[in-house]
């Protein structure tokens, strides 16, 4: 199968996460968005790993995948503690780390 | 003996000591104070065994020594000597030890504001990482750095501190307060004053010794460091506010230089890259390298904007008076007496031999700026009422004699002007001490609070006399020698600017006297000046080297013009520049009569009408 | 353009320079004449408070060793052949860099010695005589040791064989006098006039220094002989030469307080009588008259310059009359007399080497009769509790008859009295004058001759009011005054200076000795048509005298005095102009010190505003930028977010926009 197609539908899936990102507000919807465009560059290295034959593509997957999930507990750490306070989970409630 | 390594031995000795000194805990204040005074003692008597060790006629460095450092880029450690740089290391050599002396009681003892608890979130005996000059970090963590930014308030605080109204008027941040209470004498760390004087010590001698463009760079920043905690941590104790700013203004002053000096450094080994084919550093090598004449003014205007501000030349200046005032008596000293001569040692050592053209292109330039900044800080001199604000704009007038005689372009104004620069660092390096004596005495540097203390301090008076006659370039004082060298040599090359330029002696003897009158003389107005004691045993053993060396150097300066002509007429020569043959010259001395006159560099036969 | 023929025959074409013996025997030893006084004033300097009693010894006994050293070079001269008289002496090399290399080197020669034996002959007296005027001054050890320096600066300034060392000579008179001038320094008078003195002295320094500079550019060279050399061999340019000349008369205008540079002077009088007797009257006061004399070759190329130091001449001598005239402060009236006095010098050097011996003649006799008079204000004074009003003084000959007798000669040799040192030698100037010929000899003549009489009108007003008359003081009541005569340290040097008042004149011109000795320095008057005949001009000058004194003794002798001035109001314009010494400070600070305290107020604020303005108007840019970019700094992570994809998209566009050129 022509290895194009893996690679259209990886910048496919990153331009529905990039655009989840910037137009949604619920943090949890924002982070899912941002795990697509992840997994979308996953495909991506995967597809060139395939098509260059080495390796590498594959193990940068692999750290992709494991900062992905450190980043989850975190992200979503953050995430409840500030809806804990807040009571809301919109990323456009929390300004604080301004200027 | 010219194979000892004279000027790594100079260079090493303050550095070691400066880290010996800083690790010392605070406790033992009157060791660091002693430990530092026999170190520069010892660097002063090194200075001048290597003095007599060099031979003045031999061409080019002398006591040279080279390693490679970072050999990828060329760069080296190299160290060398010749007149210029010699005379020039002597002065940091002399001055030290008498800085050292002066600022004896300055840190601690002070007597001005004794008596408050010492802050306690300061460790009192936090022990110094080692490290060449980097062993100041923490000085700077406690008392440098912090106030810095917390005057200013989060991010922008270094330009809000610059861009703070004028310390002469009330300056109200709303820290001040608060910091100023904080901020006691016995917060000051003796030992690390002194280590800082010893690491500046070795910049100083660092950046005259230098023989590598990179080096050289290196040690011009490196400088900056100690002085700017001198200023920022050990000026004046009740202007917080003020000597941050003067610290910054510093700061970033110098920084500014330097980084045009930096692209300037920079571009001079990517020149040397497409013309020698190997990039290089070395000063030597770069001399005689041709560079087209278009970049040698871009390269020249680099190195020379860099020096203007570090002398400072005219429009350049309005870090000094700042920075003088705020500075510990000691450090004022130091900044206008040896640290500014890195200026004017930077015009002649590398504007003028590496760019001759750029050099010819832009000497009107400077020549113009050097007359205006002998009148505009001689008449801002006459009328500033801040005593240390006042001999900082003395020293602009005696800059811009200095930038004339470097860009005159004869061997007698080059000598004079290099000459000129120990002396003034003499000359108003006394100023400053016999000022600084005053106001350590008094507490205000405003003269207004003075008058008719010749009366009840003779000695004092007396010396503050002669330090201005001095400044003056009375004829038997060192500066006669050199301002009149730099005149007379100026007149053979241009004969408006070396007339504009001698009536510039006229205000030298009114911003003299006239602060003169103002101190000692007439009637004792204010009560509290009735009770000042005169010079203590310690003030006139530091007084007394250099008013012995004012008036010797005045009646016999011929040891020091011996080092320093040989290397002037050469550098002068080495750009095809030739002292004017006078017009209708006398015919040969009588032998008899005139055994110590050299002939002229460049002599032309006849030259009769 | 006329050169003195004995230059001329001792210098080959081509400008050789003048080749001066050198100097051995006893005269190897001169360079003590200067060290001993300077040695003097170091001890004194160094030594502080322990050597306060034996300040004034030291001090008078180094000057008086140094008059006896002078006197035996003189002696020794005296016994070598007149045209092998001048020695020059190499000390040691000073400046040497390359072509500028200058020595300090001394040059013995009439000229010299003549100068070493009036200032360290005077300078003892007046030595001897501040011992008791200024027993009681608690810094008496100091006053003695400025003296002594002020000794060592004269004599350098006279015996320097080089221009440099002329120049530091030249300063640091200078800087004595500035001392002594504000010897009381709690006066605020007193700083404030040396402060003027020093400044004004400094303008006048500047000419000098660019004198010598445009000799060293010129000749490449600054010792007399070299210089001189050339200057006499005709190769200088006469612009270059008029150049030079008119500098060298800047230097000497404020040297010796001549017109535009007087106003100095009689501001001077507020330090001590003795300072005011050596300084300005005898010695430093008339070193712009040796400057000329001694710079003879090259005043003598180029008769513009010469023209203009008559000029001055002629003008400060009116000028120093009228004003002293007005004055009621003794000292002031002295100090303008000296300003006049020193213009008649100006205006004989100004005539040419016909006139150099006469000024230098004039110069010595004014010396002694001036000091004397001085020392008798002083003695005056100190007999009259520091009250220096004339209109205070009166009929005092009773109290004080020595110093009644010795001011009285001073006072008959400065009008010419017919017999004393002034009548010889300041008739020679107005003869001289008078013999230029043509309209402008008959000019410089008159305005010399009017100059007598208003000479002899002042002084006889000042020797009347002071010591003839009604006594204007009294003797009871809170102001009393008990005039008594002064010690005999005093008196002692008051005699001593009237004899020389009263024989220096005809000593030195019977038989033109001081003439015939000063020739191969000054060289010789060409003997001239005489104008009028010298017995007419004799005569016409003793009746212009007489008039002058006739007019004040009808004033002030024969009417009563009052013991207030006239107010300003009610008196004359030219009264007014007078005591407003011309208006010469209105005009030096209408023109100099107003405008520059202006121009200094103006650059502070500049500065400040301007300068700092700019750096500081930068940073502050750089702040309120800094300020404004912060804004963006909004919090919103989604706008953070769009930034980013924006600066991606911005980066890859660049990347693919670079790999398609």
């Amino acid at each position: 199968m022509n290895p194009a197609n893996y690679l259209i539908l990886s910048a496919l899936l990153f331009t529905i996460g990039t655009v989840g990102v910037l137009v949604r507000r619920n943090a949890i919807v924002v982070f899912m968005s941002i795990e697509l465009m992840l997994n979308a560059v996953n495909l991506t290295l995967v597809t060139f790993s395939r098509i260059n034959g080495t390796l590498d593509g594959q193990i940068m997957a692999f750290f992709v995948m494991v900062v992905a999930a450190a980043e989850v507990v975190i992200g979503l750490a953050i995430i409840l503690s500030i809806f804990r306070t807040r009571r809301s989970a919109s990323v456009d409630d929390v300004n604080l780390l301004k200027y | 003996m010219n194979t000892v390594p004279w000027l790594t031995i100079l260079l090493i000795v303050p550095a070691a000591a400066a880290v010996v000194v800083a690790a010392l805990p605070r406790r033992h204040a009157t060791l660091a104070k002693q430990l530092t005074l026999a170190v520069t003692l010892a660097v002063l008597v090194l200075a001048v065994i290597a003095t007599f060790a060099y031979d003045p006629d031999k061409a080019g460095f002398q006591f040279g020594q080279s390693y490679d450092w970072i050999s990828t880029f060329g760069i080296s450690y190299s160290v060398g000597a010749d007149g210029i740089s010699l005379v020039l290391m002597l002065l940091a050599a002399l001055l030290v030890p008498v800085v050292v002396l002066s600022s004896w009681d300055e840190v601690d003892g002070g007597g001005a504001g004794g008596g408050r608890v010492p802050a306690p979130t300061v460790a009192p005996d936090r022990g110094m990482p080692g490290g060449s000059v980097g062993d100041v970090g923490p000085v700077g963590d406690v008392e440098g750095i912090g106030p810095v930014g917390d005057v200013g308030g989060g991010a922008g605080g270094t330009t809000a501190v610059l861009a703070a109204p004028a310390p002469a008027r009330p300056v109200t941040f709303p820290p001040v307060e608060t910091r100023g209470e904080a901020e006691t004498p016995g917060r000051r760390s003796v030992p690390a004053f002194f280590a800082l004087l010893l690491a500046l010590e070795a910049g100083m001698i660092g950046v005259f010794a230098a023989t590598d463009v990179f080096l050289f760079y290196v040690f011009f920043e490196a400088m900056l460091i100690p002085m700017y905690f001198l200023i920022g941590s050990y000026g004046p104790v009740t202007e917080q506010a003020q000597r941050s700013y003067a610290a910054v203004k510093f700061l970033v002053y110098s920084l500014l230089g330097g980084l045009l000096m930096l692209a300037a450094v920079i571009g001079l080994y990517v020149v040397s890259a497409d013309n020698l084919g190997h990039g290089t550093f070395d000063f030597a090598t770069l001399r005689q390298m041709e560079i087209t004449p278009g970049v040698q003014k871009l390269l020249f205007l680099g190195f020379f904007v860099a020096f203007a501000i570090k002398a400072p030349l005219f429009p350049f200046h309005t870090w000094l008076p700042d920075a003088g005032a705020q500075s510990p008596t000691g450090g004022a000293v130091l900044l206008v007496g040896v640290l500014d001569k890195v200026g004017t040692f930077g015009l002649i050592r590398y504007c003028i031999p590496l760019f001759p053209d750029g050099a010819d292109y832009f000497a009107p330039m400077v020549l113009g700026l050097a007359v205006v900044g002998i009148f505009y800080g001689a008449l801002l001199a006459i009328g500033q009422r801040d005593m240390k604000r006042l001999v900082a704009y003395t020293s602009l007038a005696h800059f811009g004699f200095i930038a004339l005689g470097v860009f005159a372009f004869t061997s007698q104004a080059g000598t004079g002007a290099v000459l000129y620069m120990v002396n003034h660092g003499l000359s108003t390096g006394l100023l400053f001490l016999v000022v600084g004596f005053l106001v350590s005495r008094r507490g205000t540097r405003d003269v207004g609070a003075y008058g008719g203390l010749a009366k009840v301090t003779p000695v004092l008076a007396g010396v503050f006399l002669l330090a201005g006659l001095s400044s003056l370039a009375l004829p038997g004082t060192n500066s006669f020698v050199s301002e009149f060298l730099v005149l007379v040599g100026t007149f053979t090359a241009n004969k408006p600017l070396a007339i504009v330029a001698t009536c510039g002696i006229v205000l030298a003897a009114i911003y003299v006297l006239y602060l003169y009158q103002r101190t000692m003389t007439g009637p004792i107005v204010h009560p509290d000046n009735k009770v000042l004691h005169d010079l203590s045993l310690r003030e006139k053993l530091v007084v007394a080297p250099i008013v012995a060396l004012i008036v010797a150097l005045g009646v016999y300066p011929k040891p020091l013009l011996d080092i320093i002509t040989p290397t002037v007429t050469a550098t002068y020569a080495d750009i095809g520049k030739s002292d004017p043959a006078p017009t209708h010259p006398a015919a040969a001395h009588p032998g008899a009569a005139h055994p110590g006159a050299t002939q002229p560099v460049a002599t032309q036969p006849g030259g009769h009408s | 353009m006329r050169v003195d023929p004995v230059l001329l025959a001792a210098t080959e074409p081509g400008s050789q320079p003048i080749h001066y013996a050198a100097a051995s025997g006893v005269f190897s030893l001169s360079w003590l004449v200067i060290v001993l006084p300077l040695a003097g004033a170091a001890v004194l300097l160094l030594g502080g408070r322990r050597t306060d009693r034996v300040g004034h010894i030291i001090g008078t006994l180094t000057a008086a060793a140094s008059f006896v050293l002078g006197l035996v070079l003189f002696a020794t001269l005296l016994g070598r052949d007149g045209d092998d008289r001048a020695l020059s002496q190499h000390l040691y090399s000073w400046i040497p860099v390359n072509g500028f290399g200058v020595d300090v080197g001394l040059l013995v020669d009439q000229l010299s010695i003549v100068f070493v034996l009036l200032i360290t002959g005077v300078g003892t007296l007046i030595h001897i005589y501040s011992i008791g005027y200024m027993a009681h001054d608690p810094n008496r050890r100091k006053f003695f040791a400025y003296m002594n320096l002020f000794l060592a600066s004269m004599l350098l300034l006279v015996l320097g064989n080089n221009f440099l060392s002329l120049y530091a000579g030249w300063e640091l008179v200078g800087l004595s006098s500035y001392l002594l001038i504000k010897f009381w320094e709690d006066r605020p008078a007193a700083a404030t006039a040396a402060n003027k003195a020093f400044y004004m002295n400094r303008v006048g320094d500047v000419g000098l220094a660019l004198a010598i500079m445009f000799m060293f550019a010129t000749v490449g060279s600054t010792s007399y002989a070299d210089v001189f050399g050339a200057a006499a061999a005709g190769v200088i340019g006469y612009g270059t030469l008029t150049a030079i000349a008119l500098l060298l008369l800047l230097g000497a205008c404020g040297k010796s307080g001549q017109f535009p540079l007087q106003a100095w002077l009689p501001d001077a009088m507020e330090g001590p009588t003795p300072i005011s007797a050596l300084i300005h009257a005898a010695t430093m006061v008339t070193a712009g008259v040796y400057l000329i004399v001694r710079d003879g070759p090259i005043f003598d190329g180029t008769q513009a310059a010469r023209t203009v130091v008559v000029i001055i001449g002629a003008a400060t001598i009116l000028i120093g009359c009228v004003i002293g005239c007005a004055y009621d402060d003794i000292k002031k009236v002295l100090a303008y007399s000296t300003v006049s006095q020193i213009g008649y010098m100006f205006l004989a050097v100004g005539l040419g080497p016909a006139g150099y011996a006469l000024g230098i003649m004039h110069l010595v006799a004014h010396g002694f009769f001036k000091a004397g008079l001085f020392l008798g204000a002083g003695s005056v004074i100190h007999g009259m509790d520091d009250d220096q009003d004339l209109r205070h003084y009166g009929g005092l000959w009773r109290y004080m008859p020595i110093t009644w007798v010795t001011f009285g000669l001073g006072y008959l040799a400065i009008i010419g009295f017919p017999g004393l040192s002034g009548f010889f030698t300041k008739d020679r100037i107005i003869e001289t004058a008078f013999d230029k010929g043509g309209t402008s000899g008959y000019l410089l003549g008159s305005i010399a001759l009017l100059g007598a009489g208003i000479t002899a009108f002042y002084m006889t007003r000042l020797f009347l009011m002071t010591f003839h008359g009604k006594p204007r003081w009294s003797s009871e009541g809170p102001a009393a005054k008990h005039p008594h005569e002064s010690p005999v340290s005093m008196t002692g040097p008051m005699v001593v200076l009237a004899v020389g008042s009263v024989f220096a004149g005809g000593l030195f011109v019977l038989g033109h000795s001081l003439q015939d000795w000063l020739e191969p320095v000054a060289g010789t008057g060409v003997e001239g048509v005489h104008t009028f005949s010298p017995v007419v001009l004799t005569l016409l000058t003793l009746v212009v005298t007489a008039g002058g004194f006739a007019g004040a003794y009808l004033r002030y002798q024969l009417r009563p005095v009052e013991s207030v001035a006239r107010p300003d109001t009610e008196v004359s314009l030219v009264t007014f102009a007078a005591r407003h010494d011309l208006f010469a400070n209105t005009f030096n600070e209408t023109v100099a010190m107003r405008p520059g305290q202006y121009l200094t107020r103006f650059l502070v604020w500049l500065d400040l505003v301007g300068i700092d303005g700019l750096v500081r108007g930068s940073a502050a840019a750089i702040g309120g930028l800094s300020g404004r970019m912060r804004r963006l700094q909004t919090g919103f992570v989604r706008s953070y977010a769009l930034s980013m994809l924006g600066g991606a998209v911005l980066v890859v566009g660049a990347l693919l926009l670079v790999r398609a050129g």
